[in-house]
């Protein structure tokens, strides 16, 4: 079985086997960050650009650790504190952080399609971090690697996402993913936060939010971008979290052995209740530790020979 | 492209190799007390898991074994196509132990190269020796085994099959001429 990506874009255009492939090499790295010695040689002497536009704690670093364990040389780029702020074009700082030959370049970026840009103009590999409204592979990927763990499978399980779906990259990635592999998906949220014609895409749309956690495997709780769309999409934060928000009785509406999932940032208290982001049935934490097995695996794959037809 | 082919070793051909090979291994570490096997998947695993077998047979001592992928310390990333990683399995600590790394074919001697590598970042091993069910030479790499179940004397262009059965039993021995 081969790999034939140069470049992780997204996940809409990974098969069930790419997906099968990379979560089962991230079972494997997934050990080695179990290790005394968290560290491979594989990737030693090949230089990995994360270039993020956008504020993160949780991708950003997730990343880097994945790189330095791979013992890849990382270096940061966070564009606040770069050449951007004078001025300088996406294409154009690109073009001159590949002028220094890295072999890989982490992107996160506000606009959509952020990271397919510059794969078509680099020679690198490029791996999107996240871009825009778009989507945001490596984390639907931990996403579905934390199911698999859990739930033995991810075809046939039903899994519930909940909150603006819109301006999501996380639903949508992960929405591309699951239904690749054979997963239910349903989507809720207010009318205003879910774009319309979804549905082509193989989903369930739910505005009450009681009908979607029905017998759910999965439930998955959406940031509400309080600095983004939060306040002009919302009436008030109490009212959707009266409605959306995930609550002890809303919980018991799904499967007993449902997983919770949050790809964080939380809003404690709006989106999900404080006490339901601390019980038993939640994996966030497991998800963030997921996340660097499998942006190991992202980083090792797009590191293979050239494809023949990329 | 036609392939000739020759069996080296059959099943019973292959059983008395490592069974000979399990008497030197306890003859040459006097015993049992230390000593680990580490097989280098595929294969190898399955090789140890015979060892294993036989020496309990002759001892009556099972001895630990494990299974060591060493995909990660290759030196030819960038050349060969992706395979997918098989998952170490280390159900002890290497430290201080004599560890028994087990392969089918010794070839290179790039992946034990790679596997000393990989088992010196898990612990500090007494010491490390190498069964080879097979050594068909054209070393690149000053790695010689210890323990060898047949040499092969084999031409570049060739190939050595170690063929095993749906019980991870190894059962042929195949030489491949282009």
């Amino acid at each position: 079985m081969s790999f034939s990506h140069k470049h992780i874009l997204g996940t809409r255009h990974l098969s069930p086997q790419d997906i099968t492939l990379i979560l089962d090499t991230a079972e494997s790295f997934k050990e080695i960050n179990a290790r005394a010695i968290k560290k491979v040689p594989t990737l030693r002497g090949k230089t990995v650009v994360n270039l993020f536009y956008e504020a993160s704690t949780r991708t950003r670093t997730s990343f880097e650790i994945a790189e330095k364990r791979l013992s890849a040389d990382a270096v940061n780029i966070a564009a606040s504190s770069s050449s951007v702020v004078k001025g300088e074009t996406l294409e154009d700082t690109a073009k001159n952080i590949e002028a220094m030959r890295p072999d890989i370049i982490v992107i996160r970026h506000f606009a959509s399609g952020a990271a397919d840009y510059l794969a078509k103009r680099l020679d690198c590999s490029i791996i999107n971090a996240g871009d825009g409204a778009h989507e945001h592979p490596s984390q639907a990927l931990l996403d579905l690697f934390t199911m698999r763990q859990h739930k033995g499978r991810i075809a046939g399980l039903t899994v519930t996402i909940v909150g603006d779906i819109t301006h999501s990259r996380v639903a949508r990635s992960n929405l591309f993913a699951l239904h690749s592999m054979g997963a239910e998906v349903r989507l809720a949220g207010p009318g205003t936060m879910i774009p319309p014609g979804i549905e082509k895409f193989g989903c369930k749309v739910f505005t009450a939010m009681d009908e979607a956690l029905a017998g759910a495997d999965v439930v998955m709780m959406l940031r509400i971008q309080l600095e983004r769309q939060g306040r002009s999409l919302l009436p008030s934060l109490r009212e959707y979290a009266r409605f959306y928000g995930l609550n002890r009785d809303k919980l018991k509406l799904a499967r007993e052995d449902v997983l919770v999932m949050h790809p964080g940032p939380m809003n404690r208290g709006v989106e999900i209740a404080s006490d339901v982001a601390d019980g038993e049935r939640n994996v966030i934490l497991e998800q963030v530790e997921n996340g660097v097995a499998v942006r190991m695996a992202l980083l090792y794959l797009v590191s293979g020979p050239a494809p023949e037809n990329p | 492209m036609s392939h000739s082919e020759t069996l080296i070793l059959d099943r019973a051909a292959i059983r008395r190799a490592l069974t000979r090979i399990s008497h030197e291994i306890l003859e040459k570490n006097k015993g049992t007390e230390g000593l680990v096997l580490l097989g280098i998947p595929t294969g190898g695993d399955f090789l140890a898991a015979e060892l294993v077998e036989i020496i309990s047979g002759i001892e009556g001592v099972e001895i630990p074994y494990g299974v060591l992928d060493i995909t990660l310390y290759r030196d030819d990333l960038s050349h060969k196509t992706i395979r997918p990683l098989r998952k170490t399995d280390l159900p002890f600590s290497p430290d201080d132990r004599r560890v028994v790394l087990v392969d089918e074919v010794l070839f290179t001697g790039r992946t034990i190269r790679a596997a000393m590598d990989a088992l010196m970042d898990l612990g500090r091993p007494r010491n490390i020796q190498l069964a080879v069910l097979i050594d068909r030479g054209h070393r690149e790499l000053p790695i010689r085994p210890d323990y060898v179940g047949r040499n092969v004397p084999t031409s570049l262009e060739e190939e050595v099959h170690v063929d095993f059965d749906g019980d991870h039993k190894p059962f042929a021995v195949r030489l491949l001429k282009p």
